[in-house]
């Protein structure tokens, strides 16, 4: 995978090969593939001359350096009180059935992951989710399926 | 002289050094307070949580192995709060763990049942919260690893990191699903783990073990068209009393003999003779290499490393695969043995090598993997097919019912049973180096090395590195060209302190000649499979029990063996010999680092 | 309005700000800053509330050469948002309330450790950070910050775990002592404090420690930034003065059928209708880092616990027994009584385990799970139960 290298190889460049660099390269991998896979995860130990296990140890700790294949789109739908209670369930039930997935689950053309996750920090406009970094704020069905749609035809 | 200041334990007041831990003060008035996460060779973690006192004027509880006791704190460590949340804390270990204690190796040696025994803890307090399906992880030859077990007190990955540099294991994930996971949870045997077993002796349950081959083993003793045979590592016989009734630091040789007997192993062999052996070999490569160089102007790799330690080999294959030329081509004394058991031996018993089944005891757990390498087929067959743990030793003769601390005494069977104080020495960091010393220098001087009593105390003790120099001065004509050469040796155990002595050697700025390493702090004694618990005051006291050996034994340098002359004569014809690089020597692997 | 007093010293006059408090700040001698911020009573806005003057002072005092000044601006707590509001509609009053820290610590670099659930922001805030160095350069202050951020772990929003994040480790507390002041990010004296907290040291620069004061209480100096969330018409962002009670609040912001709220977020407090009057919102009762959840009648107060507990298991760090394995029991125990395979009467070994928690934990994320957990148990045992 000489992409890969290339990538690792570049963040490293540009953020440094201390130990401290290692959260913004994770996040620059994550932010090109939306995972950081086991290749990644050597080329970043080669890179920064540490354990492999240091840099998987690392990822694992932090929900958004997904160690896992993730599609294109990263949906995450907060599920904290407030959003619970402004009809997140909904809103999940309609992205399951328009992507044809259940939580947790990538799409088969790679396009879509569908998570969770904690607080994202709009509990007055709940529910809300993330695709890739950009919040959606006060979804409900209409909201997300438009949402959803205009990111099929992306 | 550090800042003293005056706290108060228990109703004991006591004068301590400013920076001395709740803990540490604790115990220095003989209060004990219980403890898991830590350990006395590895940095304070704070995080099990068992060791909470209370602190006069605080809210909360202070884990006190974490805090420094500050001046006229008044510590209070049995009080109904510590003991409640104590007793909480040792209770939801409970809950998350697998309490199979019947069935577990480490029953009767677990820190956390004998924590639970103590506190009489509740199983049914709280409701499991065990992670089902948790598979043993039995992929390596050297280490078990059993998350069901696990208490997450990250000793194991402070060992692998701290003491050893290697972090082939580290904490995963966070919350609930925290966990002890190698590189992508992959299986034991597929990551940079060198099998040196620290962490096993670090962990304070069965979450990591050794292998276990025992049971092989009693099925071969039983079998009457099996011979079996066993040879007994140096460090074994200085550590195995303890977990058969006897102090530390009690040597146990006959009892160990007389007992492997009774279990039916039909010999009782010493890997002594294979250290002997490893110092005659290792001792003519390094003169040899020495000769290239300094008479020949050749380019050799030097410094010359031992490569006794199958922890410590592993490691430089891993993480310097680019400097294997400075390793010794010797293979380790169980290696040796194990060949020589199924050629020499085999044919000076009349035994079909076919029907020989060659155990080898040891305090290591990376003999398990050393014995089970790919290359180690030299004598036609796997030479050693089981490596067995002093634990695993320890376990058979519990399993046989014998009065261990009353068994009488004997001698170790012949052939490869005799051997010098300077084998006896391999099991301490510093006696490899020690033992070649004693037979190079009168190799090239012809007389004894210029220390009292042959003690070359500059290579003795727990300093991470060691150095020490000898000159050489009136040398023996056939190495006139070693006149006046002051020889530079280096001892380095536990492998972050190799690390330092490879960087050396990476950098080009090695001042050494003959570097000895051995993958466990304070070398064999110290080793993967010896009885835990180990820590530096059990491991002087098993360091001065290899000395005290070494002392008692009529022959101290191993080239005045009668059975190595005569092994020489009869059979290997010379050092470094067409036979020697058959059966003694091998060569090494580059492996991945990453 | 009567019952609250709105303030608007956060949000206000932020406009036509060019670094002039800034740089009229830089005049003023590093003792004078440190004595006008512990004058002034602030107390961090995180929601510990350590007075944030004397974090200074004590940092100050430190003879390493080597100092950092990092804002925390890893607002995770459930409830809370104001910080974002704050980044994006203020971020020069912010990265000013650093700078004058870093002018009076003697600190040369400033972090800001930015959640990764906020990074829509980073665009933005690098332009407002080339705006604000070029300022720097302006008036010499030899002081520069970077954006650091998080990929979404709640505890590294507690100081010692931002510290690890930083540095590129595992988000897990440290054991304090050392405290942040003699040993923080890189081993280094560091003075770590709250988005809002830098604002409100700006403002206190700007009007002096006496004017600040006469805002609030004894207790709670200043007006405080509130997220309000849940059952309310009017959810959103409000600056008010610190001191009133949860009944005063409730009036404003309730939809005149709230049975509780859950003042500090789901490591706070739950206030039950029956304790609106007496209780205040500040240090002297409930305090809080800015989160307000309203809840009305129609909700289940077992199923805001579920939520929160669900929250700790998975956002614990999981390194100390108390807090990994504490919140595991409590959640699944409040299941088995909710299901009856547990006696109610279950539920006080819970409310016991949740106290030891709080005595035992490495850190404030285990510490304060009993806060909501009694605080609900206790005033809505029947929910539980039934």
């Amino acid at each position: 995978m000489p992409e890969i290298k290339e990538l690792v190889k570049g963040l490293a460049d540009k953020y440094g090969r201390a130990r401290e660099s290692l959260m913004p390269i994770l996040q620059g991998v994550v932010l090109e593939n939306n995972f950081v896979s086991d290749i990644a995860m050597t080329e970043i130990a080669r890179e920064l001359d540490i354990a492999t296990a240091e840099v998987y140890g690392t990822a694992t700790f932090y929900s958004f350096l997904d160690t896992e294949p993730r599609g294109k789109f990263v949906i995450r739908v907060c599920k904290t009180i407030t959003c619970d209670m402004h009809g997140k369930k909904r809103v999940i039930e309609k992205i399951e059935d328009l992507l044809k997935i259940k939580m947790g689950e990538t799409t088969q053309d790679k396009k879509f992951t569908l998570l969770t996750t904690n607080c994202l920090g709009w509990c007055h406009q709940g529910p809300v989710m993330l695709v890739n970094s950009t919040p959606y704020p006060s979804l409900d069905e209409n909201k997300v399926t438009e949402i959803i749609m205009e990111y099929m035809s992306k | 002289m550090a800042e003293k200041i005056k706290i108060n334990i228990d109703g004991i007041a006591l004068e301590i050094e400013k920076g001395t831990t709740i803990l540490d003060a604790a115990k220095s008035v003989n209060v004990k307070i219980p403890s898991l996460c830590y350990h006395e060779d590895l940095c304070v973690a704070g995080n099990c949580r068992v060791c909470v006192v209370e602190v006069e004027g605080r809210k909360n509880l202070v884990a006190s192995c974490a805090a420094p006791a500050e001046d006229g704190m008044v510590v209070k460590t049995t009080t109904p709060k510590v003991r409640s949340a104590r007793t909480d804390i040792i209770s939801l270990l409970v809950s998350e763990h697998n309490t199979q204690c019947t069935t577990c190796y480490r029953s009767t040696n677990c820190e956390l049942q004998s924590l639970a025994s103590e506190y009489n803890v509740d199983s049914e307090r709280y409701l499991s919260v065990l992670k089902p399906n948790i598979k043993v992880d039995k992929s390596s030859y050297s280490i078990e690893k059993d998350d069901s077990k696990c208490v997450r007190c990250q000793r194991c990955v402070r060992t692998c990191a701290e003491l050893q540099h290697v972090n082939a294991i580290t904490v995963a994930h966070k919350g609930k699903d925290m966990k002890i996971s190698t590189f992508m949870d992959l299986p034991m045997n597929d990551v940079v783990c060198v099998n040196c077993g620290q962490c096993v002796t670090h962990c304070p349950t069965g979450a990591l073990t050794e292998r276990r081959y025992y049971h092989e083993i009693w099925d071969a003793i039983g079998d009457p068209d099996k011979h079996v045979v066993i040879n007994t590592a140096p460090s074994v016989r200085v550590a195995l009393g303890e977990m058969l009734g006897f102090p530390v630091g009690t040597r146990v040789t006959g009892k160990m003999v007389t007992a492997l007997k009774k279990i039916g192993f039909n010999s009782v062999l010493d890997t002594d003779f294979t250290a002997d052996l490893t110092i005659i070999e290792e001792g003519h490569e390094f003169l040899d290499r020495v000769t290239r160089a300094l008479k020949n102007g050749e380019k050799v790799a030097l410094p010359m490393i031992t490569s006794c330690s199958p922890g410590w080999v592993k490691f430089i294959e891993h993480m310097y695969p680019e400097h294997l030329d400075h390793l010794s081509t010797c293979k380790s004394p169980q290696q040796m043995f194990g060949a020589l058991t199924k050629t020499f031996y085999a044919e000076k018993m009349g035994i079909d090598p076919s029907k020989i089944v060659s155990v080898a005891a040891m305090p290591c757990a990376a003999k398990k993997f050393e014995a089970n390498r790919p290359e180690m087929k030299s004598s036609g067959y796997q030479d050693v097919d089981a490596g067995l743990t002093t634990r695993e030793i320890g376990h058979m003769i519990k399993q046989s019912g014998l009065d261990f601390v009353n068994l009488p005494d004997s001698k170790f069977d012949s052939y490869m049973g005799e051997s010098s104080g300077a084998a006896v020495i391999f099991g301490a960091t510093g006696g490899v180096m020690e033992a070649a010393l004693r037979t190079v220098y009168e190799v090239v001087t012809g007389r004894e090395v210029p220390f009292k009593n042959l003690a070359i105390t500059p290579v003795r003790g727990l300093e991470g590195i060691k150095e020490a120099t000898i000159k050489l001065e009136k040398v023996l004509p056939a190495y006139s060209f070693l006149e006046g050469v002051e020889v530079k040796v280096a001892i380095a155990h536990g492998l972050k302190n190799a690390r330092t002595i490879m960087d050396q050697i990476k950098d080009g700025k090695s001042p050494y000649h003959f570097i000895e390493i051995m993958a466990c702090p304070g070398g064999c004694i110290g080793g993967g499979g010896q009885p835990i618990p180990t820590n530096d005051e059990i491991r002087k006291k098993r360091i001065a029990a290899i000395y005290a050996e070494d002392e008692g034994m009529p022959i101290r340098k191993s080239h005045e063996v009668p059975e190595i002359k005569k092994i020489y004569e009869s059979y290997l014809i010379k050092p470094l010999g067409h036979k020697s690089h058959e059966l003694l020597h091998t060569h090494y692997k580059k492996r991945n680092r990453y | 309005m009567e019952n609250v007093k709105r303030v608007d010293l956060i949000f206000g006059e932020y406009t036509q700000e060019k670094y002039k408090i800034l740089e009229e700040t830089m005049k003023k001698s590093n003792e004078q800053i440190i004595t006008e911020m512990i004058n002034s009573g602030l107390k961090g806005r995180g929601g510990a509330g350590f007075l944030t003057g004397m974090k200074w002072k004590f940092t100050a005092q430190e003879k390493e050469p080597t100092k950092y000044v990092v804002c925390n601006a890893d607002e995770g707590e459930p409830g809370t948002f104001k910080d974002r509001e704050i980044l994006t509609k203020v971020p020069r009053k912010v990265f000013s309330g650093m700078a004058i820290c870093g002018k009076a610590i003697g600190a040369k670099i400033g972090f800001m450790y930015l959640r990764g659930e906020y990074s829509y922001l980073v665009p933005d805030l690098m332009a407002e950070l080339d705006i604000y160095h070029e300022h720097a350069k302006r008036f010499n202050l030899d002081f520069t910050i970077e954006l650091r951020m998080g990929s979404g772990a709640y505890i590294c929003g507690e100081e010692s775990a931002l510290f690890e994040s930083i540095e590129g480790k595992r988000g897990e507390p440290r054991n304090k002592p050392p405290y942040p002041t003699v040993s923080g990010v890189f081993g280094k004296p560091t003075v770590i404090n709250n988005v809002e907290t830098f604002v409100n040291a700006v403002m206190i620069m700007k009007y002096g420690a006496e004017e600040f004061k006469k805002i609030g209480t004894t207790d709670s100096r200043g007006s405080k930034v509130f997220s309000i969330s849940g059952d309310t018409p009017k959810a959103g962002i409000y600056e008010l003065e610190l001191g009133m009670t949860v009944a005063q609040f409730v009036e404003e912001f309730g939809d005149g059928d709230t049975k509780a709220v859950q003042v500090g977020g789901a490591s706070g407090f739950c206030v039950p209708r029956k304790k609106f009057k007496d209780t205040i919102i500040g240090f002297e009762g409930v305090p809080t880092g800015g989160s307000m959840m309203i809840f009305n009648s129609s909700r289940s107060m077992y199923n805001v616990l579920h939520n929160y507990l669900d929250f700790f298991e998975e956002e614990s760090c999981g390194q100390c027994t108390p807090c990994r394995v504490g919140c595991q029991q409590l959640l699944k125990g409040i299941q088995a009584v909710k299901k009856g395979e547990k006696p109610s009467s279950y539920l006080n070994q819970l409310l016991k385990l949740s106290e030891n928690m709080k005595i035992t934990a490495k850190c404030g994320l285990g510490q304060s799970v009993a806060n909501s957990f009694s605080s609900i148990v206790d005033n809505f045992k029947e929910e539980m139960i039934y």
